[in-house]
């Protein structure tokens, strides 16, 4: 970024500030960086660096602000602290810290602006400047968006480095050595005789100096940590059942409770008969709350037990009640006054399908729950004055924020402790749980009430993945795409969700057409439209979100294309596609995968190329029908993510994400009858098993300047890989997920 | 009714129809073992009675007949079990909420099965869901773990 160009972005500030949501502010609040959380109850000789470094003489303690939902966030923050701070990892404690302000995710802001990841042109680098200033402003800390590595990689670094060259400063202070002569390592300033003085014994002296920022980061050759395997913080823990999750934190005096809400999604409940449960062993209170029933008990099965003999009277629901009706609402969208916005339109595509050999096909994708295999609960504790909740969220702020406003609280009065997840992939965006949680504390002031909900009620009030279909129309000629012409209509996700948040997003939703608009392919005439269906069931973001639907819409129709054209699947999208990262990820997985070798009776392979989250992901899958089923045989993966912060997260993020989209694409749907999700437990909604789970190949390139996230980029190729790779054993076209429900698997 | 529990004996007042999964967590506060889904489709609340593995979320406290393993009792971070030493050198886990009942249904599966196939492995294991996807690295490091049992 050249100076002149920064100058310039800063003074477009001002001028965009009314176009986003017509908040005004100036820059001079954006200049202002938050409070820093850690100066406010640092206690005497202890030193707060800035937001994410504390010390003092009892140890190191690191603040790692993105929620760790299982993708190795907290380890990863430690880690990129730690290589500027010179201390080893076995040095240090970690914590989330507190809901602030400073931790605001600018990587977050850059993702949320319509352009092309790859699209450096001054108006998109404009808008994701822009967009961090807004994110600053309203102190917005989000884990989601793939955007943890981003938006640490630079700042993370940048805290360490700050700490070092303060203590540093205080070691020369102290002995009047030059600090220039200064060296650190593992926790300590050496002096130039080799004396040691640990960081813990300079921490007085250091917290008495103002922090020098007047540092510069470490050229990666330096680099002691980053790309290199890490063992994972968390890892011997949860190795030995010694993790305390959210559900397992006890706190002093704490009741079990549980909830039992409409199962018809938003509505309320009539009225309710609990009679039967009223005298139930170690059940103390029955509360009636506006949407369900809560029981607070001395046992969670207690708990559970006592929700199941009560009478209750559920209102409608406030969408359809019938799946084909959700389906129906779908089909209605592809018309002019449901367009969303025209995301791409290369040359004529009108004119080239009306004067060519149309190709059509349509395709679909149903509601997926999110379901990781933590339930959702919280432990809350509420007295007038304070409330205490203990619970992990990937919005502590907003969840703070939410709250004050349900109690008529101030936000400085309700403490979120922000808790390890046994998994999200979305799930904890949501606020249910902590509505309830609230709700049945205040009933019990001083109390702690700890929530769990049953798996089955945790599947009833699931936000579930965006549904929707895509119409594809194409043309080839002489072996080769000519024409592809391409309309998406899904519900709205992102509005679903920002409107419960009470933070509506204006303009077009940018994940309608997420994976498919963006396609890395010149092809002469191209256009991508969305369509917004209007809000059927309440929707939120899904792992990979609007790419997990439209990637395997746009990398099907174009499989289909290639294959109507007469070309190879792969030789094809490589004449396509016009840049280099996603031309070299499809080079990769064509040669990992030894593309184009013979292949066996009932085998075949499949390809696909989708890019979200700024990554470019190519997934060849192979497959063999057999008599039983089609058995995946093997994966392999390339992405182009900038660089590898931790080979072995990486590696697992990447395996996961691929697991995770196959197996929804295999197996998993949700579907409405009665107003109710028909799929209440994991026998009917399993994602994939071990037996099904194939060898995966992973590579990681790091070409592309940009540091990007992988916890979501893997999932969109999975499923139109494999439906592409079925295809090619097979000659079944899938086009409609969950494939089970067409072909068998083994 | 009286309950062993990793070489210590309990006695509780419950149901005798409470899930042992409710007992451990609730009554007893052994939190290794987890509730994930409560119709033994997921298995991570596996323990061992008498070394085999069950499901602990289908089995009643009066029906337990036994002396119960949960992960807390197969190994500690001091000392690890060869299954939790395999877990921890693959680094097996991401969220880690499934991998207590993995473990100790791997365990259960390796006491009977020394040099065990990935054939053998996927169906020993195929009842213990792990929504990461930590599949590919729980068969690798189920073999080390084999390894290591055949070598002790």
């Amino acid at each position: 970024m050249g100076r002149v160009k920064t100058i310039a972005r800063r003074s477009f500030l001002i001028g965009s500030a009314a176009i986003l949501g017509g908040v005004a502010f100036g820059t001079y609040l954006v200049k202002r960086d938050p409070a820093n959380p850690l100066a406010s109850d640092a206690a005497a000789g202890e030193a707060v660096f800035n937001p994410w470094v504390k010390i003092n003489a009892d140890g190191i303690t690191l603040v790692t602000p993105h929620t760790d939902l299982g993708q190795g966030a907290a380890s990863m923050q430690a880690m990129l602290i730690a290589e500027e701070l010179d201390v080893d990892m076995d040095q240090i404690t970690t914590t989330p810290g507190v809901p602030a302000g400073a931790y605001y995710n600018t990587a977050l802001a850059a993702e949320a602006v319509p352009f092309r990841s790859n699209d450096d042109s001054f108006a998109a680098e404009a808008m994701r400047s822009t967009m961090g200033a807004v994110m600053k402003v309203f102190g917005a800390q989000v884990t989601g968006g793939s955007t943890s590595v981003p938006d640490s990689f630079d700042k993370l670094r940048m805290a360490g480095a700050v700490a070092r060259e303060t203590l540093k400063a205080a070691a020369s202070a102290e002995t009047g050595i030059d600090v220039q002569l200064l060296k650190t390592q593992s926790g300590a300033v050496i002096l130039p005789d080799g004396t040691r003085m640990y960081y813990t014994d300079l921490a007085a002296a250091a917290a008495d100096l103002e922090p020098v920022t007047d540092v510069t980061l470490r050229d990666p050759s330096q680099w002691r940590l980053i790309g290199k395997p890490l063992e994972r913080l968390d890892i011997v823990a949860k190795s030995t059942g010694t993790q305390t999750f959210g559900i397992d934190l006890k706190v002093d005096g704490m009741v079990h409770a549980s909830v039992r809400m409409n199962p018809r999604k938003g509505a309320r409940m009539l009225g309710f008969d609990a009679s039967a449960a009223e005298e139930m062993r170690g059940v103390s209170q029955i509360i009636g709350l506006p949407y369900g029933v809560a029981v607070i008990a001395d046992n969670t099965w207690r708990a559970f037990q006592a929700l199941d003999v009560i009478d209750y009277d559920w209102n409608v629901a406030p969408y359809p009640a019938e799946q084909s009706d959700h389906w129906a609402a779908v089909v209605a969208s592809f018309t002019p006054d449901r367009l969303d916005k025209e995301w791409r339109h290369d040359g004529d595509v009108d004119a080239a399908l009306n004067s060519a050999e149309v190709f059509e096909a349509e395709y679909r994708a149903p509601y997926v729950a999110h379901q990781p295999l933590e339930p959702l609960g919280a432990i809350a504790q509420f007295t007038p004055e304070r409330v205490d909740i203990w619970v992990s969220h990937q919005l502590p702020g907003f969840a703070q924020q939410r709250i004050g406003k349900r109690l008529d609280m101030q936000t400085d009065q309700i403490h979120l402790h922000n808790q390890y997840a046994g998994g999200s992939f979305g799930h904890r965006l949501e606020f249910d749980n902590i509505d309830v949680a609230v709700d049945i504390a205040r009933e019990v002031p001083g109390t702690p009430v700890k929530l769990t909900f049953s798996r089955e009620e945790d599947f009833a009030q699931d936000y579930n993945r965006q549904i929707g279909m895509a119409r594809g129309r194409g043309a080839h000629a002489n072996g080769q795409i000519t024409a592809l012409d391409l309309d998406i209509a899904t519900v709205s996700a992102s509005r679903s969700q920002s409107g419960r948040l009470g933070a509506p997003v204006p303009g077009p939703d940018t994940q309608i057409a997420a994976g498919a608009w963006n396609m890395r392919y010149a092809v002469p005439d191209l256009r991508v439209r969305a369509y917004a269906v209007p809000e059927l069931a309440p929707t939120s973001s899904w792992r990979s979100v609007g790419a997990s639907t439209a990637g395997f819409f746009a990398e099907s129709f174009v499989d289909e294309l290639i294959h109507a054209a007469g070309a190879d699947p792969m030789a094809e999208r490589l004449r396509l596609v016009n840049d280099d990262d996603a031309r070299r990820v499809l080079e990769a997985v064509a040669e990992m995968s030894n593309w184009g070798a013979p292949l066996g009776a009932g085998q075949g392979r499949g390809v696909a190329l989708v890019t979200s989250f700024g990554v470019p992901v190519a997934e060849v899958v192979a497959v063999t029908a057999t008599d039983a089923g089609i058995k995946i045989d093997r994966v392999w993966v390339a992405a182009e993510v900038g660089r590898v912060v931790d080979p072995v997260t990486f590696e697992n993020q990447v395996m996961g994400g691929v697991v995770w989209g196959l197996g929804h694409a295999m197996n998993s749907e949700i579907t409405y009858a009665d107003g109710r999700a028909v799929q209440d437990n994991y026998h009917l909604s399993e994602g994939m098993r071990i037996h099904q789970c194939p060898v995966i190949e992973v590579r990681a390139l790091e070409n592309n300047p940009a540091i990007r996230g992988i916890g979501e980029p893997p999932v969109p190729p999975a499923a139109p890989a494999l439906a592409n790779a079925i295809f090619a054993a097979t000659g079944v076209r899938l086009r409609e997920m969950p494939f089970f429900k067409t072909v068998d698997f083994v | 009714m009286k309950l062993t529990v990793n070489g210590t004996s309990h006695e509780v007042d419950v149901e005798d129809d409470m899930p042992l999964l409710w007992v451990l967590r609730d009554e007893l506060g052994i939190t290794g073992v987890k509730y994930g889904c409560g119709i033994a489709q997921c298995g991570a609340c596996t323990v061992h009675v008498d070394g085999m593995a069950v499901r602990s979320c289908q089995l009643a406290a009066a029906d337990v007949d036994g002396e119960i393993t949960t992960i807390e009792g197969l190994g500690t971070p001091e000392a690890l079990h060869a299954v939790q030493a395999a877990w921890i050198e693959h680094q097996v886990a991401q969220c880690g909420y499934c991998q207590s009942g993995q473990i100790m249904q791997a365990a259960s599966f390796l006491d009977g099965t020394t040099a065990p196939t990935d054939d053998q492995i996927d169906e020993a294991m195929r009842g213990n869901l792990c929504r990461c996807g930590t599949y590919p690295r729980i068969r690798a490091a189920i073999k080390t773990a084999a390894a290591k049992l055949q070598g002790a």
